[in-house]
């Protein structure tokens, strides 16, 4: 345990050593702050029944920043360790595959975590001034963020899986974003048929991490998609694993 | 627990790695006693590197076995990085990382407790003769500097071998002169193994050596018999201003020559290129008196050493040579 806690505090440190880490930190704000303000001024002037974590997690904004973030803060893990020899250093001390894998895949999954928690204490902030539980509610927040953690897991796997793969960190990020557009875009046509009357957009809506986010939004936790959003992120976790012993094969 | 008192640190049967149908290494066979300080010599591709990966458990090899202060590189991987320091080829280091910083992340993560990594981190600071920059990032570090982080790297965790690739590459004189010193320093403390493709270096440094080419075993054997080899492959180049029937009919008789190679140089000189045989290790004072009886004038005299391809030479002719008997 200990030395896996060496290598998450390296691993998160690694984020920000360099400028990197806050330059993804500082976008991903901006971003997410001009989202959310548009939101507010948008609920003064256009009426809706939805709440603002709804408002906010199915908007295009949020999947926008959602997608290109992820591979940003994943591509390095390995491949940068690839591309610069030290992974043979990390690889030849007394550690184990799992507990390099795992360290890898939780300092990303934390750095993703401290993206998103501004927005919900703006959420949160919002809610002392309006006292309104329709409009934002406090469940609904958590909820919210419970659900972009779930989904973050899942594209954290698929980060941690393409940099496994390559050197280069350019592949690494290209290679996730496609898989994690993949995953996405499985559940985009149901985001906006009717999913009552076909039985395939219905089978993709229940794959839809999109409807997933949207759902955790209105404060409801589904055990089904949390369980395939879980699965999924294991296989990529194993996968990955298995990359990694790929070069003690015979 | 009987292995890991036994005498051998390296044993290494029948090892070989393919890459696709290419053999990098095939069929190594060589052991490594504790305490022995040990040269893997040979030139660019010879399977240094990948016989190195192998022992250090980054690798998996093709077929045979290696085993490591008697624990399997393959089966007990952990049990055996847990007993090496390994540099390896091109020293990686991380370098957004400050020096201290690094060992001390290095020294947890091969096992040691919060207190002991500090107190290694001081010790391999001084012993290593970086604590001038311990706080410096290493990415801004001269090449010299960060090879000796590498090597205070190896050794953070009290490892029973070392394993450094080519640890002089890339340095210049005095940055190889100070990382030889410090290898010099480790010996007897630790068991070594060094790879490098100059023969020079490993002469300097080790007590055995192991010389690989195109992936085998040319030669496994103490240094002093390679400078055996290194005497008999040893050249003798003489500038001399002499008539050439003289010079010619002298070295005809001069004691121990092997062959002579004679062409005219600027001025009337003449360079010769002279080899000797095994017993005569330096005929150069002999050379000198003779120039002087006979009232020549001498203005070159240089004792060439071996390459490592004169070494590789002799010592394939004299393989040859054995199997024709």
């Amino acid at each position: 345990m200990n030395i896996f806690f060496t290598l998450f505090r390296r691993e998160l440190g690694g984020y920000f050593s360099s400028l990197n880490g806050y330059v993804i930190i500082s976008s991903a704000l901006v971003l997410v702050g001009a989202c959310f303000s548009d939101l507010v001024v948008r609920l003064n002037t256009h009426p809706t029944d939805m709440t603002l974590p709804t408002m906010f997690f199915s908007s295009w904004y949020f999947w926008l920043i959602m997608l290109l973030s992820s591979p940003l803060i994943t591509m390095r893990s390995f491949a940068k360790e690839k591309s610069n020899g030290t992974y043979e250093t990390l690889m030849t001390a007394p550690v184990n595959d799992w507990q390099v894998l795992m360290s890898k895949f939780c300092g990303a999954l934390f750095f993703y975590a401290m993206i998103w928690m501004p927005v919900m204490f703006s959420m949160l902030i919002l809610r002392m001034y309006i006292d309104n539980a329709l409009i934002v509610s406090i469940p609904g927040v958590f909820t919210s963020y419970f659900g972009v953690l779930v989904v973050g897991m899942l594209y954290m796997a698929i980060g941690c899986f393409s940099s496994a793969v390559t050197k280069s960190q350019i592949v690494a990020g290209m290679l996730s974003f496609t898989l994690g557009m993949g995953v996405f875009m499985l559940g985009y046509r149901s985001f906006f048929e009717n999913t009552e009357t076909n039985q395939l957009v219905e089978l993709m809506s229940r794959l839809s991490v999109a409807a997933y986010v949207e759902e955790c939004s209105r404060g409801i936790i589904d055990t089904r998609p949390l369980l395939f959003a879980l699965t999924l992120t294991f296989f990529f976790l194993f996968v990955t694993y298995q990359v990694l012993q790929r070069r003690r094969w015979k | 627990m009987g292995e890991e008192k036994s005498d051998l640190m390296i044993e290494v049967k029948n090892l070989t790695k393919r890459y696709g149908n290419v053999a990098a290494i095939s069929n190594l066979n060589f052991r490594v006693k504790r305490g022995e300080v040990v040269g893997l010599l040979g030139p660019n591709g010879a399977g240094k590197s990948t016989t190195l990966k192998i022992l250090s458990t980054f690798m998996a090899a093709t077929s045979g076995t290696a085993r490591v202060a008697g624990y399997d590189v393959f089966d007990q991987s952990e049990e055996v990085r847990r007993r090496i320091g390994y540099m390896p080829e091109n020293n990686p280091l991380n370098p957004d990382m400050r020096v201290r910083e690094y060992l001390k992340f290095r020294g947890r993560l091969k096992g040691l407790s919060a207190v002991e990594s500090r107190r290694r981190t001081d010790y391999v600071l001084k012993e290593c003769d970086i604590d001038d920059v311990e706080y410096k990032i290493i990415g801004q570090l001269s090449m010299g500097y960060r090879r000796r982080v590498g090597i205070a790297d190896a050794i953070i965790n009290d490892p029973e071998l070392i394993i450094l690739d080519e640890p002089t590459l890339g340095l210049d004189p005095n940055q190889i002169r100070t990382a030889r010193n410090l290898i010099k320093k480790l010996q007897g403390k630790h068991t070594i193994l060094i790879s490098s493709h100059i023969l020079h270096e490993v002469e300097m440094t080790c007590n055995r050596v192991v010389i690989l080419r195109q992936g085998k075993i040319l030669v496994s054997d103490d240094t002093k018999h390679l400078q055996s080899i290194m005497g008999q492959a040893a050249r003798v180049v003489a500038e001399i201003k002499a008539p050439l029937e003289d010079l010619k009919f002298c070295w005809r008789d001069f004691e121990g020559i092997g062959g002579v190679d004679i062409s005219a140089s600027e001025g009337d000189y003449y360079r010769c290129v002279l080899s000797f045989k095994a017993e005569i290790s330096d005929p150069r004072e002999d050379i000198f008196r003779m120039v002087r009886e006979n009232n020549w004038n001498l203005r070159e005299l240089t004792m060439q050493r071996p390459s490592l391809e004169d070494v590789f030479m002799y010592l394939t002719r004299e393989k040859e040579e054995e199997e024709d008997l």
